[in-house]
């Protein structure tokens, strides 16, 4: 069996264009048992990436024993990733899982029951509201939860509260995919479907580091490339990551120059004629303002800005203009960069400009980080509301106020929902008082971490931190509370391309752990939150009456759930949304007939500028007549704001690794997982090393304007002038929420700056200094498999997984699933 | 001819607008999006003034006669706190409704003039006062409700 660690995308299966991708079935189990031991397989999908693969737990003696891919599904056909294999089971079982509520008595957290933990919040919060009303709470949530739970802290936070202060952690990682797409096409929901992989000619990856964000995806694109009549790929990342190895042209942008790399590509789109003109005049406004912001932006110019080859650009270009079917995919190296939302819609526009969507292998695919980043925006419990309604039309928020029965004006509307770094703002000014975390860590994972943990820490502020362990932000927290987590809480996802799969409860959670539904549920319960006719605001029993109320509030909507049922969605694949009468077994791609959902009465978004943010609002967009079509939204190229200089030469940017997941609050717990990638570092490239005096593995100080960490160098194949970090390692496992004498927070150096558009922060552009602070006593503890690689690899030992990380893969040769046609059943 | 008098009027104040961003930017440091938003758009505002410079050499810049009724100088220092950014935000704003309205009225005389140079720089320009305006109206509305209601 293969060690799915040293080997992470496991064997190919090749494919050759249009033909269905080849079923394989991935499989791990614990230690010594086999299939004959597990009484019951229970199913789910992984929520270790984005991906979403579907797959089935397997349950012996009321544990999670194991994992198996489901091969009847469209996203996975079977397979799973490294950390579906080991992190998805493993990571819930770790040994200090919390099993009580903790409340704060002085220094210590302290182990409390349910009533005290409930009634001190609930106590907290009724004294803010009658002293300061409702813009004294706020609210900071997952990509990790379930759709019904996200969908219960909005009509809480909505409809009972009334505040706009609610946020997710979705802030950091989609943000600017939802953002592009409102822009673009008017409303949030994903264009193209992983199918558009099996036959397109081009493939271009946009700041997308697939390989290891997305393994199984990248399984995909693999199986492709080893195919008959592989597809040309392109690849814009400033790290020679896997896919820029495989790729056939390579741009090593330099960070913080994204806009003016698109805006070449697009004008070489435009000089070339590589544009469907039909389309551009049926379906699209706004040509000719991007044809003016491009305008200068000549190959040359480009190579200057960007650092990148004219040949490369012009190579780039051609590909894209003149391939018969282009997929593009983009990810965290736009949305976390500087000029974000224009830079991302750019890849919009390219589309746009060759009339490539909702066909075959003509997708968009703004990716997100998280499994189930999609919900949050769905439901509104991240800055967006409910069933991508538009906060400035008055009938959506009517539509809402009828849907819950409560007054419009109990509805906060005035502006959009409050950004999470501006939250965070409120509460550093003290405006905010209570705020409430749920399943994510924002003392290792929000920029410029120091700043963050002081917030957190602030006496006068009251924090609620709800998740599976005791995590940075827990420590500091006011009352901590247990939550159950995938595997031991029942409720409904969707992933990357608006695929809903079920996740089913295989075990009983730890001690007195509750699932995120039931604490909302029961805050709901103890404020005594009502409708306006005296009934609970929120009377579900559980999950599935959770999912029927969802339901309701899509009815209509791009986001249609109509169609779908716990049942439909078990045995199956999962089924993508829009699903309802018209649909009834989902929908593969957006967009086939372009018209978008811009019309007045339709668009999530009027829209902004996309160099400030300004809103255009209603009475400029009625104007603008856009009625169902797409827009071409440019914006010009600007420089970062914190290039490198004298006193911080180097660029700096975060990212993650192929083995973990956001701050290890799982994936550290898988001991295969966390064995392979198990502490933090550096990566510099071989120039600045020998600049520096610098060798593998020496302690290095990397220091920026607002902080420094001490670990470890990889000497690597990145960008020179350029350093990466992971930004994986904080420090739960010192039982601290900082640093005590070695910083390993990546977030330790970034700055506090979002995208005007999307507001999500930039973890890719700052400026830093590095300094040899010790010689090394062996190689970085940074993986060889993959971005990471040292770049001489005779001088480290290559990560391998051992026997413990074996895992069974069978290519059966059974037929493939394919999306939107009716389920087989297993 | 006294369109001089109002191409002085215009470049006096695109030149007190771009301080006036500047002031409130690095008052304002805290707020990182104010802080970078308001330098971009002095920049914006420092363009638009050396813009004007062909048709003030065309026609001159003079000062004016009138005595100033109501009057438009850049800030001359900062406030704090989320009500000091309000207020300030809010100055940037008249101060910004000036450029507009000056920029309409000499495109007006442009017009009359039909100097096609005179309105390919006024469209220009106006328009990017037009979405400086807006940015200031959104970023306002957006700290208003906080700034009045909850914090002290």
């Amino acid at each position: 069996m293969p060690d799915r660690i040293a080997d992470i995308w496991g064997q190919r299966t090749p494919f050759a264009r249009d033909e269905l991708w080849p079923v394989r079935r991935d499989q791990k189990l614990a230690e010594g048992l086999t299939d004959a031991d597990v009484e019951r397989w229970v199913q789910s999908a992984c929520t270790l990436c984005s991906n979403g693969c579907a797959c089935d737990i397997a349950v012996k003696d009321g544990r999670m024993v194991g994992v198996r891919g489901r091969a009847v599904d469209t996203v996975n056909h079977g397979r799973l990733g490294p950390k579906g294999l080991f992190g998805s089971w493993q990571g819930m079982q770790g040994a200090d899982r919390l099993t009580r509520p903790l409340i704060r008595v002085g220094e210590e957290l302290v182990e409390t029951d349910w009533d005290t933990a409930m009634g001190r919040i609930v106590e907290r919060s009724r004294q803010l509201l009658a002293e300061k009303g409702p813009l004294s709470h706020g609210f900071y949530t997952s990509g990790q939860l379930f759709l019904e739970e996200y969908y219960a802290l909005a009509i809480i936070g909505k409809a009972g509260l009334g505040t706009p202060h609610m946020d997710g952690n979705t802030r950091l990682c989609t943000a600017t995919a939802a953002a592009a797409m409102k822009e673009s096409f008017g409303s949030d929901g994903q264009p193209g479907s992983y199918e558009d992989i099996d036959s397109c000619d081009a493939i271009v990856l946009y700041g997308h580091n697939m390989a290891e964000t997305q393994t199984v995806l990248w399984m995909r694109v693999l199986d492709r490339l080893a195919g008959p009549d592989r597809p040309l790929v392109v690849c814009i990342d400033p790290r020679e990551t896997e896919v820029a190895r495989v790729a056939d042209v390579h741009l090593p942008v330099r960070p913080g120059t994204n806009l003016a790399l698109m805006n070449g590509l697009v004008r070489e789109l435009l000089v070339h004629g590589w544009v469907d003109e039909d389309y551009l005049a049926a379906h699209t406004i706004g040509l000719e303002e991007l044809r003016a912001t491009v305008e200068q932006w000549t190959p040359e110019a480009v190579v200057r800005t960007c650092g990148v080859e004219a040949d490369d650009v012009r190579r780039a270009a051609e590909i894209i203009g003149t391939s018969e079917r282009v997929l593009s995919t983009v990810l965290q190296g736009f949305y976390q960069a500087s000029q974000a939302t224009a830079s991302a819609c750019q890849v919009n526009n390219l589309h746009l400009l060759r009339g490539m969507l909702g066909r075959p292998g003509c997708g968009v695919l703004q990716m997100n980080g998280q499994p189930t980043a999609q919900n949050a925006r769905e439901t509104g419990a991240d800055g967006d509301l409910p069933g991508f309604r538009n906060w400035e039309n008055p009938e959506h928020i009517a539509e809402l106020a009828a849907l819950w029965g409560v007054d419009v004006d109990r509805i906060p509307h005035w502006s959009p929902p409050t950004h999470a770094m501006q939250i965070f703002r409120y509460a550093e000014q003290g405006s905010i008082e209570f705020l409430w975390v749920s399943a994510t860590n924002p003392a290792v994972s929000m920029p410029q971490a120091g700043r963050i943990r002081g917030i957190l820490g602030r006496p006068e502020l009251f924090l609620v931190v709800q998740d599976l362990y005791l995590t940075e932000t827990a420590l500091l927290a006011d009352v901590v509370l247990p939550a159950a987590g995938w595997g031991e809480k029942q409720g409904a996802f969707t992933n990357v391309n608006r695929t809903v799969h079920l996740s089913d409860k295989a075990v009983e959670p730890p001690g007195e752990a509750r699932s995120d539904l039931d604490i909302f549920l029961d805050y709901g319960r103890r404020m005594d939150f009502r409708r306006n006719d005296g009934t609970p605001l929120l009377d579900w029993a559980g999950p599935e009456d959770g999912f029927r109320a969802w339901q309701e509030c899509t009815r209509g909507r791009l986001c249609d759930y109509t169609g779908l049922s716990y049942e439909r969605l078990r045995g199956g694949s999962g089924i993508p949304w829009p699903c309802n009468d018209e649909h009834p077994d989902g929908t593969v791609r957006l967009y086939g007939d372009a018209v978008f959902p811009t019309a007045l009465d339709r668009a999530e978004t009027y829209g902004h500028d996309l160099l400030t943010g300004a809103t255009v609002g209603a009475t400029a967009y009625s104007a603008m007549r856009v009625d169902g079509r797409a827009l071409l939204k440019p914006a010009p190229y600007a420089p970062p704001h914190e290039g490198p200089d004298a006193e911080y030469p180097l660029q700096y940017t975060t990212g993650r690794t192929v083995y973990q997941f956001h701050t290890r609050t799982r994936t550290g717990r898988a001991r295969q997982l966390q064995a392979a990638a198990p502490s933090a570092w550096a990566e510099i490239s071989r120039h600045d090393a020998s600049l520096l005096g610098i060798a593998e593995g020496d302690l290095i100080r990397v220091s920026s304007r607002r902080g420094e960490i001490v670990v470890p160098a990889r000497v690597g194949d990145i960008r020179p002038g350029t350093v990466f970090a992971p930004f994986h390692y904080g420090y739960w496992e010192q039982n601290r929420s900082g640093p005590g004498e070695h910083p390993t927070a990546a977030n330790e150096l970034t700055a506090t700056e979002w995208d005007p558009v999307s507001k999500q922060p930039l973890f890719k552009v700052a400026a830093v200094r590095v300094e040899k602070v010790a010689d090394g006593t062996g190689p970085a503890p940074a993986p060889t498999t993959a971005a990471s690689r040292p770049a001489t690899p005779g001088d480290v030992p290559p990560t391998v997984g051992g026997r413990d990380a074996e895992a069974r893969e069978e290519a059966t040769g059974e037929a493939p699933p394919r999306a939107g046609r009716p389920a087989e059943v297993s | 001819m006294l369109l001089p008098v109002y191409l002085g009027l215009l470049h006096r104040s695109e030149q007190s607008l771009a301080h006036s961003f500047r002031q409130v930017a690095d008052g304002h440091a805290a707020e990182p999006d104010v802080l970078h938003l308001c330098r971009t758009l002095a920049g914006q505002c420092d363009a638009h003034a050396e813009a004007l410079a062909p048709i003030i050499d065309r026609y001159g810049e003079q000062a004016d006669d009138e005595p100033d009724r109501l009057h438009a100088v850049a800030l001359g220092s900062v406030r704090s706190g989320p009500l000091g950014l309000l207020r300030d935000l809010q100055d940037l704003y008249l101060l910004a409704s000036l450029v507009d309205i000056t920029w309409t009225l000499v495109k007006q005389a442009g017009l009359g003039l039909r100097d096609e140079e005179l309105l390919g720089i006024v469209a220009d320009c106006d328009a990017e006062t037009g979405v400086q305006l807006s940015w200031l109206r959104t970023r306002m509305k957006q700290a208003a409700p906080q700034a009045l209601v909850v914090a002290s």
